[in-house]
């Protein structure tokens, strides 16, 4: 399992930095969602895994008393994936703008702030 | 998209998933569930509706803008972080516990006023973002 | 009094946040209600300061839960200053943007997330856990590319495009860097880290993982690979959003490098020589792409990334008095910086263009205005008396002390640099005649406002210039300040012990 998640974590962050260095904004975004995806199953495969024991203690007992999953690295995910949640969804409304406004989707087309200095 | 299916369904789903996602709220303090997942199921109970009555109906059924829930939500989450501080000079975000037990609730505690904001907000900021964004599509 | 006192600028800045949003369409009472917020904020960072300066360090664990497991709130002296500078430069922007933005942007709830961005700013320098820096780094972040891209014109999405990318981009390395530290020591509590990290036997991955903070922070504080971003969006946005940027954003990477450098990897020769070269090539970048430029606000932001260069290399010497140095360049820079791209604002508000080019003949029509002008570029220079001289002592002497040469000459070659840009800029806008001046009928220019309005475009540079005579005259106080936060920076086990309390 972990060996799987390993490999797919460098999945995730090798198709989001391709992604990033594509020309096209909408392609930059999308590079952005893979390689948060590939940050998340990092924290999650880093806050070690720990199969079908939840973070859960029992009514009746006052601690843990066996092995369990440690709830930090979720929590962790949990307010990434909240934060990027909101950062997409202005990203996709930035580009949409930028793309009404500019006419054009590619990067290499944003550079006319440089030449009226 | 008008089917008479959805429409039907969409219908009595509202107020079905309205309800659920107030349980998930109650729920959250020891179980899975919460402020955060309660907004957003709410939010997809109206744009849900959103999609089978259209935007216009939807807009009607909420009456007020769904951008005024966000500092309503923040205050409540607000009030409840800085109450210990002001009243007990506790830290900030300290929970706060009421003696004796309500049925249903359970215990009330600060926690379910952070909560409730949590939900607020998050209902807020999802249908800002979705009826923006579909406005202009 | 208690010590939850320094939680209260936050308390404060989300505060006013709220109320601010439900004046949403008001913006007339919205402006009145963010100078007043503005207001509390500086007499509650007043009050932490005293508070931090005479009792020393303070912990608030927040909700209440024991150090190493929940999020704390350490209200150092570094900390204390960075809030009353916060506070100094967040009233002045803010009488500032409630003149020189017009209204159709301020309706977009502009002064709501400027209290935001300030929100994050306190708790970054604020909290004393890793995991909730990278928080207030994502509330200062979604803050700032919301007052990017208000308004909405074509070179600001530009620039606010460039801007979001490596931010967010930046960002994501960070939560890399965090999931590895996590997965190393098993903590998030900067202290707690600090201690547990010595224990690691793999150095390799200590490393590995420095240099996914450092990666991140650099990007954060525009150092010298990862700067490019800096100049193509700072001069975009209305001035006012620009001079907060230029004055705490920056400086805000700089801070969590300087709190990761001394407290998590301290004395680590690697990173301590990767700053050193990094802080070399910044300077070099900085200050050549300044000198080439013809844009004032753009120069400025060049100039952003050659004095990012001192601190960054400052820290890389590593030792008190470098320190010392460090701290008195960013209190001085902070303030300084913000001054300058509010000139820049009412360069701009006088003469309709920031090109030096278009421009002339300032000195011979504004001369009250020139004079309190060249006050603010002197101390930038590091004229003597003036502000920006007394933390290069105190940086030259240790790099020569500790054998940095080269390091010594970029410091040098970066000063007097920045010595000719100032005064290509003073006799191409200030002393050169005006040139034809193409006028926009519609633009409103600083003759036709109201005196209120010039008032208010004039008085926050007039405090924040009172503030940098200050730091210039009064040297010796805030040099005393630097002592006194380096020996705490240096020493880190104090702070260790005040969060963990052994």
């Amino acid at each position: 399992m972990e060996i799987l998640l390993a490999i797919m974590t460098g999945v995730l962050y090798a198709a989001g930095t391709y992604m990033i260095l594509r020309r096209s904004i909408v392609k930059l975004i999308i590079g952005i969602i893979l390689f948060g995806n590939g940050v998340n199953l990092l924290i999650f495969l880093l806050g070690r895994i720990t199969k079908g024991n939840p973070p859960i203690i029992a009514p009746e007992l006052k601690h843990f008393a066996d092995i369990y999953a440690d709830p930090i690295p979720q929590a962790l995910i949990l307010t990434s994936i909240v934060i990027s949640f909101g950062l997409q969804a202005f990203a996709i409304i930035l580009v949409k703008r930028a793309y009404k406004v500019l006419k054009t989707d590619d990067l290499d087309m944003l550079n006319t702030l440089d030449e009226d200095s | 998209m008008k089917t008479l299916i959805l429409k039907t369904a969409s219908d009595i789903l509202l107020p079905v998933l309205l309800l659920f996602s107030v349980f998930i709220l109650l729920r959250g303090h020891y179980l899975p569930g919460g402020g955060f997942v309660g907004g957003l199921i709410a939010a997809i109970a109206f744009v849900l509706d959103a999609f089978a009555n259209g935007l216009k109906n939807t807009r009607k059924i909420i009456k007020i803008h769904p951008g005024f829930l966000m500092p309503l939500g923040l205050l409540i989450s607000f009030s409840s972080a800085v109450a210990p501080v002001f009243f007990y000079d506790l830290p900030f975000m300290t929970g706060l516990w009421a003696s004796g037990h309500i049925p249903v609730i359970g215990k009330v505690g600060s926690a379910l006023f952070f909560d409730t904001g949590v939900y607020f907000v998050v209902v807020g900021v999802s249908l800002t973002i979705i009826f923006t964004i579909s406005e202009n599509a | 009094m208690s010590e939850n006192i320094i939680t209260y600028p936050l308390i404060v800045h989300l505060f006013f946040s709220i109320v601010l949003m439900f004046f949403w369409n008001k913006v007339k009472v919205q402006k009145i209600v963010t100078i007043i917020g503005n207001f509390v904020a500086l007499g509650v960072a007043i009050a932490v300061f005293i508070f931090t300066w005479q009792y020393g360090t303070h912990v608030v664990n927040a909700g209440n839960w024991e150090a190493p497991y929940g999020i704390v709130f350490v209200g150092d002296m570094l900390s204390a200053t960075l809030i009353l500078l916060t506070a100094i430069a967040g009233l002045s922007v803010s009488i500032f943007s409630t003149v020189s933005i017009i209204n159709a942007r301020l309706r977009f709830g502009f002064f709501s997330v400027y209290h935001f961005l300030l929100l994050g700013l306190n708790g970054a320098f604020l909290t004393g856990d890793m995991f909730n820096l990278y928080v207030w780094f994502e509330i200062i972040i979604i803050s700032s590319f919301v007052l990017i891209s208000i308004g909405g014109e074509k070179n600001q999405l530009e620039g606010a495009v460039k801007y979001f990318t490596l931010n967010f981009f930046g960002s994501l390395i960070f939560l890399t860097g965090l999931g590895v530290i996590y997965g190393l020591t098993g903590t998030l509590n900067m202290a707690d880290i600090a201690v547990k990290i010595q224990h690691v036997n793999n150095q390799v991955i200590v490393d590995v993982c420095a240099v996914l903070f450092l990666t991140a922070f650099a990007i954060k504080s525009a150092v010298f690979p990862l700067n490019f971003w800096l100049p193509a969006s700072y001069h975009t946005p209305p001035s006012a959003v620009s001079a907060i940027f230029a004055g705490l954003l920056t400086k805000v990477g700089v801070y969590a490098l300087i709190r990761m450098m001394t407290l998590i990897f301290p004395q680590d020769p690697f990173l301590m020589n990767l700053l050193l070269v990094l802080a070399v090539l910044t300077i070099i970048s900085g200050s050549f792409g300044a000198i080439i430029q013809n844009n004032i606000r753009k120069v400025f932001s060049f100039l952003i990334i050659c004095h990012i260069g001192f601190m960054i290399g400052g820290l890389g010497v590593f030792n008190v008095m470098a320190l010392t140095g460090v701290i008195f360049y960013l209190i001085h820079d902070i303030i300084v910086k913000t001054n300058l791209f509010l000139i820049g604002g009412v360069i701009y508000r006088l003469k309709a263009t920031t090109n030096m080019k278009m421009i002339g003949g300032l000195y011979k029509s504004y001369p009250k205005l020139s004079l309190l002008i060249i006050v603010v570029l002197f101390s930038l220079v590091g004229v003597p008396p003036l502000s920006g001289f007394w933390p290069k002592i105190s940086l030259f002497l240790s790099s020569y002390n500790t054998g940095n040469y080269w390091f010594l000459g970029a410091l040098i070659l970066g000063s007097f640099i920045t010595l000719v840009v100032i005064a290509k800029i003073w006799s191409e806008a200030f002393w050169k005649n005006q040139p034809e001046l193409k006028v926009n009928k519609r633009f409103i220019f600083f003759d036709k406002l109201y005196p209120i309005q010039k008032w208010q475009f004039v008085t926050p540079i007039v405090l924040l210039a009172i503030f940098s005579l200050y730091i210039g005259f009064g040297a010796q106080h805030i040099q005393a300040l630097s002592e006194r936060i380096a020996e705490d920076l240096y020493n880190s086990q104090n702070y260790i012990d005040a969060v963990l309390k052994p």
